[in-house]
């Protein structure tokens, strides 16, 4: 099953990558020309995130060198602690919306330490897997086209990250057993 | 709420920087960062270059409306206020199913895609239409299928089974992208806006009314032309 996803998810763009061509010539679009195009407007756009980007990355390493995410760590680490959720993890809770490398950075050094068969491991594993950087992806994508209300699709990435979290724990509880 | 959580962000972190005497760490964070977004900004270039390259390809020769029109029976109650054969839809779909492959590289360029023909269909192009809310809100929870990069490093530190966080990550991002689009719903019938149109509002309207703004021509700033 895995390997047959991983055929799957190695195979994909190669394929991908020749069949469009080869279908637009059959179509007769003049593909080289049509590429260029449109390679264009990727430029515009990965330059027209760089300020959103900048804003959100700067704020970001600010607060977590200032010891402002240890603070807010350390008064909810006791909280976790009673429910059975080991406290190494909770870091992870805060950093993987903001910080898609902070984060990874974070599971990496935690499998690093714990072992990558440990509990804690597992459940970091699951929890960096199983979502993606809502502040990055927000910022990404309604930078890109110049979004500045985004009304609530902040709170709802949150929510779901937050639900995503409790998920994952009580997934590597139900499959792996307590620990 | 960015704009508190952004300033919220920064205050914060100068106060506790000053508690801490932390300050020079902090002020070196500030540039540090601006850095970093950069950095990760020149290291998306390649990426969205090419695949929006080969994406107008596909787009000149008709396959992505032909996607769209094809998978949009699955996706239409998702987004209910996009025509059916709008492009977007189609952009859409190659998202999501970028998504699930893993192929996080691939997803972003369609995403953005998809993101600047909403953009088209948008009335007011500073605020976000409910279907953008959906797009990002499905992007953020990003059903995965395998998740490689964290398998590779639990390779790399000696797991017996580094592929054993398949199935509870696959669990997890079920539930948390059922919760995303649970909450995405809820907002909707909170706020419930006019719906976004096409120009040629040849879509059957279930309030009846047209937009007054839907009329003129609103193009994405960047990237639309």
């Amino acid at each position: 099953m895995i390997s047959l996803i991983q055929i799957i998810s190695t195979w994909t763009i190669p394929v991908l990558i020749a069949f469009i061509p080869l279908y637009a010539s059959l179509r007769k679009v003049p593909v080289y020309e049509s590429f260029i195009d449109g390679a264009k407007d990727g430029f515009q756009t990965a330059i027209s995130i760089i300020p959103h980007l900048v804003g959100m990355m700067t704020a970001i390493s600010m607060f977590r060198a200032s010891g402002a995410m240890d603070a807010i760590i350390g008064l909810a680490r006791p909280l976790f602690e009673s429910f059975g959720i080991p406290g190494d993890v909770l870091p992870l809770a805060l950093l993987r919306p903001i910080t898609g490398a902070g984060s990874l950075a974070f599971v990496t050094d935690l499998i690093k330490e714990q072992g990558p068969d440990s509990f804690v491991a597992r459940i970091a594993s699951t929890i960096q897997g199983s979502t993606d950087t809502t502040l990055y992806v927000l910022t990404v994508y309604f930078g890109a086209i110049g979004i500045r209300n985004s009304r609530y699709a902040l709170k709802v990435g949150l929510f779901s990250d937050f639900i995503g979290f409790f998920a994952a724990v009580a997934a590597c509880w139900l499959l792996f057993g307590l620990v | 709420m960015v704009n508190w959580i952004w300033m919220g962000m920064i205050v914060v972190s100068v106060i506790f920087g000053a508690a801490n005497g932390k300050m020079e760490k902090v002020a070196e964070a500030a540039f540090g960062g601006a850095q970093t977004g950069v950095t990760v900004c020149l290291g998306l270039i390649s990426i969205l270059v090419f695949w929006m390259g080969l994406m107008r390809i596909a787009e000149d020769a008709g396959l992505v409306r032909k996607l769209a029109n094809f998978m949009a029976p699955v996706v239409r109650k998702l987004f209910p206020d996009v025509p059916a054969d709008h492009p977007a839809m189609g952009y859409i779909l190659s998202n999501m199913s970028a998504n699930l492959l893993g192929l996080g590289n691939a997803a972003t360029p369609m995403g953005i895609k998809a993101m600047q023909e909403l953009q088209k269909i948008n009335p007011n192009p500073t605020v976000a239409t409910p279907a953008m809310c959906t797009l990002l809100a499905l992007n953020t929870a990003s059903i995965t299928l395998v998740p490689t990069t964290i398998i590779a490093i639990r390779m790399n530190f000696g797991s017996v089974h580094p592929a054993e966080i398949v199935a509870p990550t696959l669990l997890a991002t079920l539930v948390s992208t059922g919760a995303a689009i649970l909450a995405d719903r809820w907002y909707r019938r909170k706020n419930k806006t006019p719906p976004t149109m096409t120009p040629k509002t040849t879509l059957p309207h279930r309030e009846g009314a047209v937009h007054p703004v839907s009329l003129s021509k609103p193009t994405a700033p960047i990237g639309g032309g």
